[in-house]
């Protein structure tokens, strides 16, 4: 432990370097997913061809895509943006489904009585369907958020500092403590963004609370 | 004014819900719908919001044709009310009712204090203003959904079997409450049912309609119970039989009334001059 008390300010940067290339995956994967898991939730033929898609984006296996990235969108082979672009990609892989059934969870008697109270499609959307889909989106999210810390580990392999840094650097050094430091930070990592979404949802989703014995005790 | 003329509406797996569909419903009055399950009630209804757009034949309100309204606009100036109250369910109560009134841009504020002062025009306490729906009890959720619908004050207010899933006791004071409210406010207000009761309890004209939206009958409620257009009127509404099937018995030296089952519905009191008879249950 010797080794972590003495690195802290080395382990708080790699901190700071995983949180940057992890949040925004994160944040892009969620907001991309948004329009391709309404379409796919609103025409059966888009659902068809957008869900197949996203659902082979998640088996293109990391290393061949790190590689061919650079190739497509131009970056360099050791730019950090690759390892942002790739966790977006399989972020959104994830989400995609995530929305669509989350959509497709709203109750259609609900969705039918804003209509006729006189939402419009775009209103309904942010305003009925989105909060209504919250608990489904949040669920996705919380999988996504872990799953991208954890992922995000691999930037060491490929030039982006990370928390994964202090695995590759412990293993080529032989300081067993930084592997383990590295391990800890990581899993606190996302035990942290986790629950700041289950923080953020008890604040955006207070409906979702509710007791509902309180039927009991009213009468009209 | 409500028109329909020759309204029909198949729909595209060629159920044909409407056929040749015409009515006025006037203005200030209540018209209710009544029809067993299928015969097109709701869809009638819905064309009137352009929830449903007719296949032929068209819709006035007040000598516009409605197809030339933008649907959205149209349905925020008609109140609607459903069965099961429809209210959003991640909304506060204050906030569904201000729902609409937000929609046309109406002030936050405004809004909120409008939607309160809803709350006491439908008979619910304001302390439940910042509970959800699923805080609330079937009844109060439907004086809810009544409130929503009256919140941009439309002239017109459409209600589909609004009282459908409440007990018994609870609907009554719903439909008590529902008189009062038409009395202060003079609404177009188109409502449907299944049940003859609350048809003839809430009517100015009715409707009696068979499958296909064809009507069989349309009058007020004195005029169809005291003259059933056919067979299946006098059946439908039970002119025929049970508590609305009376004759009068002669008992003690007065005059009493008795259903067709034989049980005493009432007394006779004044003369029994037609048109003056009033039964005191
Ligand atoms: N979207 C739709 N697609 C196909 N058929 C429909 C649709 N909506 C209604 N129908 C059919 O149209 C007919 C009339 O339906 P409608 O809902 O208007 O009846 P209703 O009188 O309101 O019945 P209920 O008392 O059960 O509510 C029924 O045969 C129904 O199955
Ligand atoms: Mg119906």
């Amino acid at each position: 432990m010797n080794w972590a008390w003495t690195n802290l300010d080395l382990i708080w940067d790699r901190t700071i370097d995983h949180l940057i290339l992890s949040v925004p995956p994160i944040i892009l994967s969620f907001v991309i997913a948004l329009p391709l898991g309404w379409l796919a939730n609103r025409y059966r033929l888009s659902r068809g061809v957008i869900l197949t898609a996203s659902g082979l984006l998640y088996a293109i296996p990391s290393f061949p895509m790190f590689i061919v990235l650079p190739a497509l969108v131009g970056t360099t082979l050791r730019s950090p943006l690759n390892l942002v672009i790739a966790l977006t990609i399989y972020g959104v892989a994830l989400m995609v489904r995530v929305v669509a059934d989350g959509l497709a969870s709203v109750d259609v008697d609900v969705q039918r009585s804003a209509v006729a109270v006189g939402f419009s499609t775009w209103t309904n959307f942010w305003q009925v369907e989105l909060p209504l889909a919250g608990p489904v989106l949040l669920a996705g999210l919380r999988v996504v958020a872990v799953s991208t810390v954890s992922l995000a580990t691999v930037g060491a392999v490929i030039g982006a500092q990370s928390l994964g840094s202090l695995f590759t650097d412990g293993f080529q050094r032989g300081i067993q403590a930084e592997i383990i430091a590295g391990i800890v930070a990581t899993v606190l990592l996302a035990l942290l963004l986790d629950g700041a979404l289950v923080a953020a949802g008890r604040i955006a989703l207070p409906w979702t609370r509710l007791r509902k014995t309180s039927k009991v005790e009213t009468a009209t | 004014m409500i028109e329909f003329r020759s309204v029909s509406k198949q729909f595209p797996d060629g159920t044909l819900a409407v056929d040749d569909f015409s009515l006025t419903i006037p203005s200030h009055r209540t018209t209710v719908l009544v029809g067993s399950s299928g015969s097109g009630k709701t869809t009638l209804l819905r064309m009137i919001n352009r929830m449903v757009d007719p296949t032929s034949g068209a819709i006035e309100i007040d000598d516009v044709d409605i197809a030339s309204l933008e649907p959205v606009k149209l349905r925020r100036s008609i109140g609607y009310v459903m069965q099961n109250s429809g209210l959003l369910p991640h909304r506060k109560v204050v906030d569904n009712v201000a729902t609409v009134p937000l929609l046309r841009g109406v002030p936050r504020k405004t809004a909120r204090a409008d939607a309160l002062a809803l709350l006491d025009t439908v008979g619910l306490d304001r302390a439940l203003a910042d509970r959800y729906p699923s805080q609330l009890s079937g009844g109060q959720q439907q004086r809810v959904g009544v409130a929503r619908g009256l919140a941009v004050n439309p002239n017109i207010l459409l209600m589909d079997e609004p009282f459908g899933a409440v007990d018994p006791i609870v609907r009554a004071e719903l439909q008590q409450e529902l008189i009062r409210l038409q009395t202060e406010l003079g609404k177009t207000v188109v409502f449907v049912t299944h049940d003859v009761d609350e048809a003839f309890l809430l009517g100015d004209q009715v409707v009696i309609l068979q499958e296909g939206g064809r009507i069989a009958q349309i009058g007020s409620p004195a005029d169809i119970l005291a003259n059933p257009a056919n067979d299946f009127v006098a059946s439908f509404v039970g002119a025929d039989r049970g508590k609305r099937a009376l004759h009068v018995e002669r008992s003690d030296g007065r005059d009493v009334l008795v259903d067709s089952d034989g049980r005493l519905a009432g007394v006779l009191v004044g003369d029994a001059v037609p048109g003056q008879a009033r039964v005191t249950p």
